[in-house]
């Protein structure tokens, strides 16, 4: 996704002068062609994020559109204070997007992990929250939000992850993308997780169970339209994050769902990361595994709450 | 705007509007019963130098693309901001008697979406510099010729974010950017070089790579001469101001219970009597 996200910074930024690429002092060689062609829109504003932030916003109060870069839970959680005020209070048009993700640096330690970005951010006012399943569907996130007006955090993974979709695939605020047609189950999964939905409703189809999938890069706002569908046709509803449980994407649904006034005919279940940190080494695969994020457990808990007829 | 440099009538001028906004603003905070009143008489020569010498604004135009910027990062003083911005035409300066009242345009912290001339919401220390040197990196981006100041409290030079702003600005070579530190010597709870090694002041802007001019904070001539001084171009200035926290009226000065306290309406006229204004 990296890659991607830096080829589409340059194509928007040679659209659009008002482009200005923010970097905390990552990214070695990734914007060497941004650079080359657009040399005074480009700035390392050094290991510093708060400062980055609140420059960010000043050059938006003037006009600019920067988009600010680096490691997630550095871009989110210790800036958080600065994006709170100074984007989101005055209202700056701003893109924050986040690199390594969930668990992509998993190898890395607990510093690295981002299980509570989608949680922050998503409080606050005016903030839009994506998530996108692949460096196709980033593509259309960077173009929508780009054209559009207001902050926006997108949360993206590594290099080298799955590429699911042969081109962008267009990306609309509040609409999900149904990436197969089923019938009693419904996978939501948000950000690098659908490759990981695509594998349980596979599992589950051994079993007789056709499973519709979304991708929900569009974590705020939610797709209600979908929601309201998937809760009155499905019996089962399942929100697929790689994210903590408290605060992210299923709970998002879940706030969604206790606020109707009717009662859903689906059981929602949540899959995500627990409220507790990983102290032992390891990469994504095995970090997801430790926190149960693997199809098979998920097949497995889905199929658990069906009728006895599946 | 006046000439610089300053001729003895508008250095007088200057002076009197002075001592008119401290009276504005301990009758403010009487009348509010608001807090802040010492960082507020603190920084209020400054803020008359800027606007009646430097700034380039026009209060007719205060959302004009090419107006010179000033964020005041100090927000908790706000209510001298508002009475200068008043005097300078921004809006009635019969508002000012709706200073922190419900509903009103004057809140007791900053907020850009009340009356114009205010900038930025700087309730929160140490944003402030950041936001300027934004301001400061869009005027070389866009080629559009103007200035940043940030005037900053010495407390809020506390917050880590100001350095992290510090060191960028000179490798940014913001020579449109001038930060002033209004050095009152206390914060809310005691004397900042007690609370944090705050000295060298000075010296701590010089080492980040700022041209950095210490004055008195109340001498307008002073202040005055630091602002039009020539500068290299590329080159962020700081100037550090050495102020008394309470300027203006002898029972405020110095006392830092004026962090909170708010003035009754004896203490009013005694100001007044002590400030010479009718």
């Amino acid at each position: 996704m990296r890659n991607a996200f830096a080829e589409e910074i340059t194509r928007l930024g040679s659209a659009d002068p008002r482009l200005v690429m923010l970097s905390a002092d990552i990214g070695n060689r990734l914007f060497d062609k941004f650079k080359a062609m657009h040399p005074t829109r480009f700035y390392n504003c050094g290991v510093a994020e708060a400062n980055m932030i609140s420059l960010a916003a000043g050059l938006a109060s003037c006009g600019l559109r920067p988009v600010c870069y680096t490691i997630t839970p550095f871009i989110t959680a210790r800036c958080f204070e600065q994006i709170r005020v100074d984007i989101c209070y005055h209202q700056m048009p701003v893109m924050i997007v986040g690199t390594g993700s969930g668990l992509s640096y998993a190898g890395l330690g607990a510093t690295h992990h981002s299980l509570e970005d989608m949680a922050l951010l998503r409080s606050l006012p005016g903030m839009r929250v994506l998530a996108p399943s692949d460096s196709m569907e980033l593509r259309s996130c960077l173009r929508t939000a780009f054209a559009g007006e207001g902050a926006t955090y997108i949360r993206i993974g590594k290099k080298g992850e799955p590429v699911l979709c042969a081109e962008p695939p267009g990306f609309t605020f509040g609409t999900w993308r149904q990436v197969r047609t089923g019938a009693e189950v419904a996978l939501l999964s948000t950000g690098n997780m659908l490759p990981s939905a695509l594998a349980t409703a596979d599992l589950l189809a051994a079993h007789g169970i056709t499973p519709t999938v979304y991708s929900c890069a569009s974590v705020k706002p939610l797709d209600t339209a979908t929601l309201a569908r998937v809760f009155a046709e499905c019996e089962t509803v399942v929100t697929l994050e790689e994210h903590g449980l408290i605060g992210g994407f299923g709970s998002a649904v879940a706030e969604w769902l206790v606020d109707r006034e009717l009662p859903p005919k689906a059981r929602l279940l949540r899959f995500g990361t627990g409220d507790h940190f990983l102290h032992h080494p390891g990469e994504q695969e095995h970090a997801r595994q430790a926190y149960g994020l693997t199809p098979a457990a998920i097949a497995q808990a889905v199929q658990a709450t069906l009728t006895p007829a599946y | 705007m006046n000439p610089y440099p300053l001729n003895s009538v508008d250095l007088a001028h200057l002076q009197l509007l002075s001592r008119e906004v401290r009276l504005q603003l301990i009758s403010m905070s009487h009348r509010a019963q608001s807090a802040h009143l010492g960082g507020a008489l603190s920084c209020v020569d400054l803020l008359v130098a800027l606007y009646g010498t430097r700034l380039n604004i026009n209060p007719q135009q205060p959302d004009d693309p090419l107006r010179d910027r000033l964020v005041f990062s100090k927000g908790h003083a706000v209510s001298a901001l508002y009475t200068v911005l008043a005097r300078h035409g921004f809006f009635p300066v019969e508002e000012l008697q709706h200073y922190n009242e419900e509903g009103s345009r004057l809140p007791e912290q900053p907020s850009p979406h009340c009356v114009p001339g205010v900038e930025w919401a700087t309730g929160s220390l140490g944003h402030g510099l950041g936001v300027g040197i934004g301001m400061a990196l869009a005027s070389h981006i866009q080629e559009k010729p103007y200035n940043v100041y940030v005037v900053m409290s010495d407390g809020e030079c506390q917050e880590g974010s100001v350095w992290e702003g510090a060191m960028l600005a000179p490798r940014l070579q913001l020579g449109n950017l001038t930060a002033l530190v209004d050095f009152n010597k206390w914060q809310a709870t005691g004397r900042s070089n007690e609370v944090m090694a705050m000295e060298s002041l000075k010296a701590k802007w010089e080492a980040f790579g700022w041209i950095t001019r210490e004055v008195d904070g109340h001498n307008l001539t002073e202040i005055t001469e630091a602002l039009h001084a020539p500068r290299p171009a590329h080159v962020p200035l700081a100037i550090v101001a050495h102020t008394v926290k309470g300027k203006g009226a002898s029972f405020i000065e110095d006392d830092n219970n004026w962090h909170y306290r708010s003035p009754t309406s004896d203490e009013v006229e005694q100001a007044r009597l002590e400030l010479a204004l009718p």
